[in-house]
């Protein structure tokens, strides 16, 4: 008997550590695999360098530059509209018409994100292209507007919960003060839940950042330094997407494992800072 | 009291904001479905083939959905069975198990895996096929068994993370009641615990399901393909709905193809709900069944 729990400890702590044994294994896969580059003293050049295979430049500052360009934008879209999305929820309409967006917007999160790429290359390119009225209408722009839609369940959900956890009692004294729903709002509910507000953003920032298909179907991927959000632009996930078809052993191949590591390094970076921020306001 | 301008400006930002995500939703929903509805037929799946004799695997479909609809369950199916039983054993361990110090460094672990894109799991398992092939056998391509992999190792922090929060919010009472009577910690686990959560733990491993079924990145770089027939085995190649539908979007040739991958979106579309409202369904219901019972 006291054998059996024995076993089943070791068990149970055996698949723990292959768990966690494959968090550090990706990592350890994306170093060891861009060596070549930075043993080669290429790093900085691929870093800051421009794409171009053919004149052996292996540059990925475009792919980062409109990796945060997208993401960036797609939080300045997506930001407004989830805050005001999750003050109806908590605030203006706690009632029926709140739990019936609360429900709604769980509902989003389950839709995958290639029927918002497919639905974005035929009704919302076709109309930024008459909108701009020139380019083909995949720029950033285009990802931005298709990627607030993904990401804002991620930011209403964690601004309605952090909404919702400050004390009943703080609320009922603003009430009985003659408070109005906008002095709570200012006054009271922002400042209590301001880091979990920040660590949505965070976490959002972390999706925009990580989404392959939105940008790979409607962003157009060139590789130029995007200089305005009509421009066409290419991801760092949507650059490993589209190199993974090379040759192995090219250098172009090889730079597509600093991409991953990039991406891993500014996601698990994301992922701390938004602990810090949630650990604030318990 | 009169409302005073704030106020009012407040609201009416407020229901302009819901207003504007459940519209463009609508917009979002609507357009596939007015645009693809027509497309939804059994020819749409089966093509000339009868129904029953593909079922059954008697006979390939050419030109139908249903060898992507094949190769997205067997996806689910062999990435679940990967994932399930070693998500469920790293739950139990943090939840019941593990001291403070170290719970801290593996869900911070977890968390990380938790956030780590897609696409650089795939990247990972592309990696790991290739190391496969380099270092043991020449026959090991991209295929089923490494996407499912992969697919395992992405949903592997939610199941783990359900489990462990399902277990952790458990009363305190019902925690200690079985072990007062002399039970075992395993069997206060297996009878008590487990039993007693399995709502939370049967809603996450649905939600997971779903993640399987909607994931195009991963799949992409491991080895989906746009033709294979139903796959023969877990090292061929498999075609896969969302891939099927990113591949129409950007390779299709003429109108009868994109309405086939209208028609795939809105079969999709249609898992992944029904998927979700089994998922909230099992919370709902299950949830009441075991109150019940303690």
């Amino acid at each position: 008997m006291q054998h059996r729990e024995h076993i089943a400890g070791i068990i149970f702590w055996g698949a723990t550590a292959l768990s966690a044994g494959v968090t550090l294994a990706v990592l350890g896969f994306m170093v060891i695999l861009s060596l070549p580059i930075i043993k080669n003293d290429m790093i900085l050049e691929v870093l800051t360098g421009p794409w171009s295979p053919d004149h052996g430049l292996f540059g990925i500052l475009p792919m980062i530059v409109g990796t945060l360009c997208i993401a960036l934008l797609s939080l300045v879209v997506s930001f407004p509209v989830s805050l005001g999305c999750s003050i109806f929820i908590e605030i203006i309409r706690p009632d029926k018409p709140g739990r019936f967006l609360k429900k709604f917007v769980k509902l989003m999160t389950a839709v995958p994100t290639v029927i918002y790429g497919f639905v974005g290359v035929f009704l919302l390119v076709p109309q930024v292209r008459g909108f701009v009225s020139h380019g083909s209408g995949m720029c950033i722009l285009s990802a931005s507007l298709m990627l607030g839609l993904v990401i804002s369940p991620t930011m209403i959900l964690f601004f309605s919960q952090s909404f919702a956890r400050v004390p009943k009692t703080y609320l009922n004294a603003v009430d009985a003060l003659g408070g109005t729903q906008f002095q709570k709002l200012i006054y009271l509910l922002l400042p209590q839940a301001w880091p979990g507000i920040l660590t949505g953003i965070i976490l959002a920032f972390g999706r925009a950042m990580g989404d392959t298909l939105i940008a790979l179907m409607i962003s157009g991927n060139s590789v130029v330094l995007p200089t305005s959000p009509l421009d066409s632009a290419r991801t760092l996930t949507a650059h490993i997407a589209m190199i993974i078809a090379a040759d192995f052993d090219s250098i172009e191949f090889k730079t597509i494992f600093v991409c991953g590591g990039i991406l891993y390094l500014m996601t698990s970076f994301g992922i701390f800072l938004a602990r810090f921020s949630a650990g604030k306001q318990n | 009291m009169g409302k005073n301008v704030w106020d009012m400006l407040l609201g009416f930002f407020a229901w302009c904001c819901a207003i504007l995500l459940v519209g463009s939703m609508i917009l979002i929903i609507g357009f596939l479905i007015l645009k693809g509805y027509k497309a939804i037929s059994l020819e749409l799946i089966f093509a000339n083939t009868s129904p029953l004799e593909a079922l059954l695997f008697k006979q390939q479909v050419f030109g139908g959905l249903f060898p992507a609809m094949v190769g997205t369950f067997f996806l689910i199916l062999l990435s679940i069975g990967f994932a399930l039983p070693l998500g469920l054993a790293s739950g139990i361990f943090l939840a019941e198990y593990a001291p403070d110090s170290i719970k801290k460094i593996f869900s911070l672990c977890f968390d990380i895996l938790a956030g780590v894109p897609s696409i650089v799991i795939g990247l990972f398992g592309f990696s790991i096929t290739v190391l496969l092939h380099h270092s043991f056998n020449s026959q090991i391509f991209p295929c089923l068994l490494i996407s499912a992999l992969s697919l395992a190792f992405l949903v592997l922090p939610y199941i783990i993370k359900t489990t462990q929060v399902a277990l952790e919010s458990l009363p305190l009472l019902l925690r200690l009641t079985a072990p007062s009577l002399g039970a075992t910690k395993l069997e206060n686990i297996f009878l008590v615990l487990l039993p007693a959560s399995i709502s939370d733990i049967t809603s996450g491993i649905v939600l997971a399901i779903g993640r399987c079924a909607e994931d195009t990145a991963v799949i992409m770089l491991t080895g989906v393909v746009a033709v294979a027939g139903i796959p023969k085995s877990i090292f061929s190649g498999f075609e896969a709905l969302p891939f099927y539908i990113y591949y129409i979007a950007s390779e299709y040739s003429d109108q009868f193809e994109l309405m086939k991958g209208y028609g795939a979106a809105i079969i999709l579309l249609l898992i992944c709900a029904v998927l979700f409202g089994i998922s909230h369904w099992v919370k709902e219901w299950l949830t009441a069944k075991t109150r019940f019972s303690y």
